[in-house]
């Protein structure tokens, strides 16, 4: 500022400073070889102030931080989470092969986006992880006349950043206010990568890693997990390093305020599948957790049913071929076969087998209730058979109980951390004073709630629900028997119930709209509804998925009578 | 079930919102301070969209759940004011005023002088112009308090009757407070509002200092100026200073009059019938009938023996003068149908009776008059009356079957 010569090329006297501390010409970008004496803080962080791209990447900032590239940063969320997965029980041959070598093929696959550099540099391999043991090779140098292609905003980053422009050269990039060298860029709109690393995406690489280990963890569970804070998502940037700094535009990238949607890392784990080629992932046999024999077993015992309705889903799961390892087992980039959800899969099937046994009209299964009641009052001995009526008032008591205590913790939800963030140094006192005055009200409030403390975070567990035979007040129906409502035909046994209703006649499209079916309250009775949501809840998911997978098992179970309607159908139209 | 599996900070904390609005209303102040506890990280969002931002709602529910609670001390209160003024510069003279509000309400006055004392010598910019309402205000309820000091001189120095020299002091200050009092007061009541108590603190240190000019012009102001919304007490006022000063008759009708068309059923309608039957002009003595008529159209009234009296003086002095008995008539015309019912009925006149003989005495005079002699109101009270011996009763029953004709003729 205080620097009045003019300029040697130019002949404009408008200096600014490159972070090297030299005196550079704003018009003519003519670098000098004079130097500031002392270097001012405020003026380096000031963020009207126009930088030439850096030299070497190890320069030290003078506010203490260090330069630092956006995917580093996923990098070390994925390095955390992967740490969490293995605290809960998953081998560490994720965390250390699996999700590290699809991370590197993400990297070099997508490598072009980071380039913003002349040919002379190129991107270093990432060292920062400390996890690797093996490190690769340097990715591909990245092609020079490339322009910066970034994926397109994904709705769920907004970049409402005015001073977000675009940049058309790759020689000079206007370095817009963020703690990492390339979140400006980052945000940009992209045309020719599809896949920008967002932060649900890291759990979608995640679920990948889980599903090629074949772990027994579902999708739902995974996204649990996070929710309930056991695995690292909202706020991980605390545990950046102290010389990432994080602010500006790096906030959009890495500061979530919404938790992660099923369908969203579910859609995105299979895209990002195909982008990195993978090959077939490994079988998922009988013997897998994730089999619906299994799972359906997991939430029978979940929803307090009858172990002896496990016979009815593997059943169904056998007619239809979805226990088939062809039908299991991914293959990414395959876009004929519709891709398995597990757990919704294990669920629905459930629902089916019930609406095959009970109806679920509103009327017969109370009546096969009544009867099994009056069977159970007589006779006292042998094992009781199951109540339809009793069961639906145990669970949906304790249901209405989780649900409540569920509704009340997402009111209580606390989003914000310690680990201050500003968008731009100028708002970093105003930043810290407003922080200063929750806390203060926090304690002052946080005294007067009285004896309630805050909710300890729950130990990690498989089940939400959980009965225990031993207890003598009836409430655990795992071991009530299905005799009541069974017959025997030709040596087989079969359903008392004769009739079935089907969710829907006709299938949607559901690329053209998101949906088999459509799941509307009022056309279903109240006891499909309840089943519908008792395994909502437990899944996390809207109701109207899991009625999608119920109509699908519907139309593969009755293919035959279907099409049979339908020609008929056809027929009688002529 | 719950439909909001997908969860976000806003609906997060609209959903926290909820809750603690439920608690408000079920007065469980700790369970809204918990989760008071967890909302106030709103603050660190952006809600410049917002109608009513985060900090504004923090403000209105703590003040609201540390007023309440138990365990919440004063010392807490204010200190939690203090950070409430800091948080918002555009509320900042609201949440001052509130303040004092509460201070009042706990009986710290002087507290309440100093804050608003404070407040006055606020100064931020633009926003001292863009607040200028509340800084009236501020500077207003000073005012009031300083009459208050005004009041507590004066009460002293009449207790000290004649001991001159011990008084002087006190009587300057009195004054002090007299002059700092009438500037604040003086502008307040120059904006068009609803200012009862500082028009009343005002009028009554002019009248004390003998400006009863100034004063009335005050009250017209206040009751008759268009701008202001309309108000009954202003009329109110007005005419009790009217009526302090020895107005005339004219004067102190002409005030009530407005008073009678916004409050059919002020309390001040008996005095208004009184003055009006008594005076000279036709048109008064009609507009007194429709009044007192008008006041017992309401159930606050219907056993308020005086109105009563007034009516019943009134239709029996019209009855005996047989002149403008269609008065009565157009009156009665809208009220026949439901007046029966509802002041009439048989088992009023047994409870009437019961309760208050001259209520009943004069209920059933206008009863008699306007429904006849047959009406079970009238016979019933009549016959008690007789058989009670009671004089006035006898005389109320010859009254009536004299003048029966004259139901009929309202009647028809």
């Amino acid at each position: 500022r205080d620097f009045n010569e003019r300029c040697a090329q130019c002949s404009e006297v408008n200096w600014g400073l490159t972070d090297g501390g030299r005196f550079y010409c704003r018009s003519c970008h003519n670098v000098t070889e004079r130097t500031r004496e002392v270097v001012n803080t405020d003026f380096i962080t000031n963020s009207r102030v126009q930088t030439i791209s850096k030299g070497s990447r190890k320069q030290e900032k003078n506010d203490g931080g260090c330069e630092w590239y956006i995917c580093e940063g996923f990098q070390l969320v994925l390095k955390k989470q992967a740490e969490a997965l293995e605290a809960l029980g998953v081998c560490p041959q994720m965390k250390d092969e699996v999700l590290c070598n699809f991370w590197r093929c993400f990297l070099q696959k997508s490598k072009q986006a980071y380039c913003q550099r002349p040919a002379a540099e190129t991107v270093k391999a990432l060292s920062v992880c400390e996890s690797s043991t093996d490190v690769d090779s340097d990715p591909e140098r990245p092609s020079l006349l490339h322009l910066l292609s970034l994926s397109e905003s994904e709705g769920d980053l907004q970049t409402d950043c005015s001073f977000a422009s675009s940049v058309s050269k790759v020689s000079e990039s206007t370095s817009v206010y963020s703690g990492s060298i390339d979140g400006s860029l980052y945000l940009m709109k992209n045309q020719k990568e599809k896949l920008r690393m967002t932060m649900p995406m890291t759990l979608s690489f995640c679920y990948m890693a889980l599903l090629w280990l074949r772990e027994p963890i579902t999708l739902s569970e995974l996204l649990r997990f996070v929710v309930e804070g056991h695995i690292p998502y909202l706020n991980v940037f605390q545990h950046f390093p102290e010389k990432m700094k994080l602010c500006g535009l790096d906030l959009k990238i890495f500061c979530v305020e919404s938790w992660p949607v099923y369908e969203e890392v579910f859609n995105k784990m299979h895209e990002l599948a195909a982008f990195l080629d993978l090959p077939r992932f490994p079988d998922i046999t009988d013997s897998c957790f994730l089999h619906p024999d299994m799972l359906c077993m997991k939430y029978l015992m979940e929803a307090n049913l009858p172990d002896e309705l496990h016979n009815w889903t593997c059943r169904v799961v056998k007619k239809i071929g979805i226990g088939e390892v062809d039908f299991l087992t991914l293959m990414p980039g395959n876009k004929s076969t519709r891709k398995v959800k597990y757990d919704v899969l294990a669920a629905a099937v459930i629902v089916v087998v019930l609406k095959l046994l009970f109806l679920l009209d509103d009327h017969y299964e109370w009546s096969l209730s009544e009867f099994a009641e009056e069977r159970n009052k007589i006779n006292t001995e042998g094992g009781p058979y199951f109540e339809f009526k009793k069961w639906y008032e145990v669970v949906k008591h304790s249901l209405d109980v989780k649900q409540k205590k569920l509704d009340e913790e997402r009111a209580k939800y606390l989003w914000r951390c310690e680990k201050p963030l500003f968008y731009s140094v100028k708002k970093k006192s105003k930043v810290l004073k407003r922080r200063q005055t929750v806390v203060n009200l926090q304690n002052q409030f946080g005294k007067l709630s009285g004896s309630v403390r805050r909710a300890e975070k729950p130990n990690p567990s498989s089940f939400q629900l959980s009965w225990s035979e031993e207890n003598t007040d009836g409430s655990c129906f795992h071991g009530h028997s299905l005799k009541g409502i069974l017959q025997e035909k030709c040596g087989l046994l079969t359903t008392m119930n004769p009739d079935y209703w089907l969710c829907t006649v006709k299938l949607c499209n559901e690329k053209l709209c998101g949906h088999l079916a459509h799941y509307r309250e009022v056309e279903f009775p109240q006891s499909y509804h309840f089943v519908l949501g008792l395994f909502s809840f437990l899944l996390r998911i809207q109701p109207s998925y899991i009625h999608d997978e119920v109509c699908m098992i519907e139309h593969k179970l009755f293919s035959k009578k279907l099409c049979k309607k339908l020609k008929y159908n056809a027929v009688l139209r002529k | 079930s719950s439909n909001e599996h997908k969860l976000n900070f806003k609906k997060s904390k609209e959903a926290c919102l909820s809750y603690i609005q439920d608690a408000l209303l079920q007065k469980q102040w700790e369970r809204a301070a918990e989760f008071l506890t967890c909302y106030v990280e709103s603050l660190e969002k952006d809600y410049s969209r917002e109608h009513i931002g985060p900090s504004e709602m923090i403000w209105r529910i703590g003040t609201e759940i540390l007023w309440h609670h138990s365990h919440s001390s004063m010392k807490e209160f204010n200190c939690f004011m203090e950070q409430m003024k800091t948080l918002g510069v555009k509320r900042y003279l609201k949440v001052c005023l509130e303040h004092v509000f509460h201070l009042l309400c706990n009986g710290q006055i002087d507290e309440a002088y100093q804050n608003l004392s404070l407040a006055e010598s606020w100064r931020f910019g633009e926003q001292t112009a863009i607040q200028d309402k509340e800084m009236k205000l501020i500077q207003a309820y000073r005012g009031l308090l300083d009459y208050c000091s005004w009041s507590k001189q004066k009460n002293i120095l009449l207790e000290h009757g004649e001991d001159v020299f011990s008084d002087l002091a006190v009587e300057q200050e009195m004054h002090g407070y007299f002059r700092k009092a009438a500037v604040n007061l003086k502008e307040i009541i120059k904006i068009p509002g609803v200012w009862d108590v500082f028009v009343k603190c005002y009028v009554d240190l002019l009248e004390f200092y003998g400006d009863h000019n100034e004063a009335r012009q005050v009250l017209n102001e206040y009751a008759y100026n268009s701008k202001f919304p309309a108000n009954p007490n202003a009329h109110v006022y007005l005419y009790q200073f009217l009526k302090r000063q020895g107005e005339s008759k004219k004067s102190l009708i002409s005030a009530l009059k407005i008073l009678h068309d916004i409050v059919p059923s002020h309390e001040l309608m008996i005095d208004f019938n009184t003055m009006l039957q008594k005076s000279k002009k036709r048109k008064k003595r009609r507009l007194g009938l429709e009044v007192i008529f008008a006041a017992l159209d309401y159930a606050g009234w219907k056993e308020n023996a005086k109105a009563w009296s007034c009516l019943a003086r009134q239709v029996k002095q019209i009855v005996i003068s047989e002149k403008h008995l269609d008065w009565i008539k157009q009156e009665w015309n809208s009220r026949k149908d439901w007046w029966p019912a509802f002041h009439f009925s048989r088992y009023l006149a047994k409870r009437n009776w019961q309760e208050d003989k001259s209520l009943s005495y004069e209920k059933a005079l206008v009863a008699g008059i306007l429904l006849g002699k047959g009406c079970k109101y009238f016979k019933h009270v009549s016959h008690q009356g007789c058989k009670a011996q009671l004089k006035r009763f006898r005389m109320l029953k010859k009254f009536v079957n004299r003048h029966n004709p004259v139901y009929l003729r309202i009647s028809g």
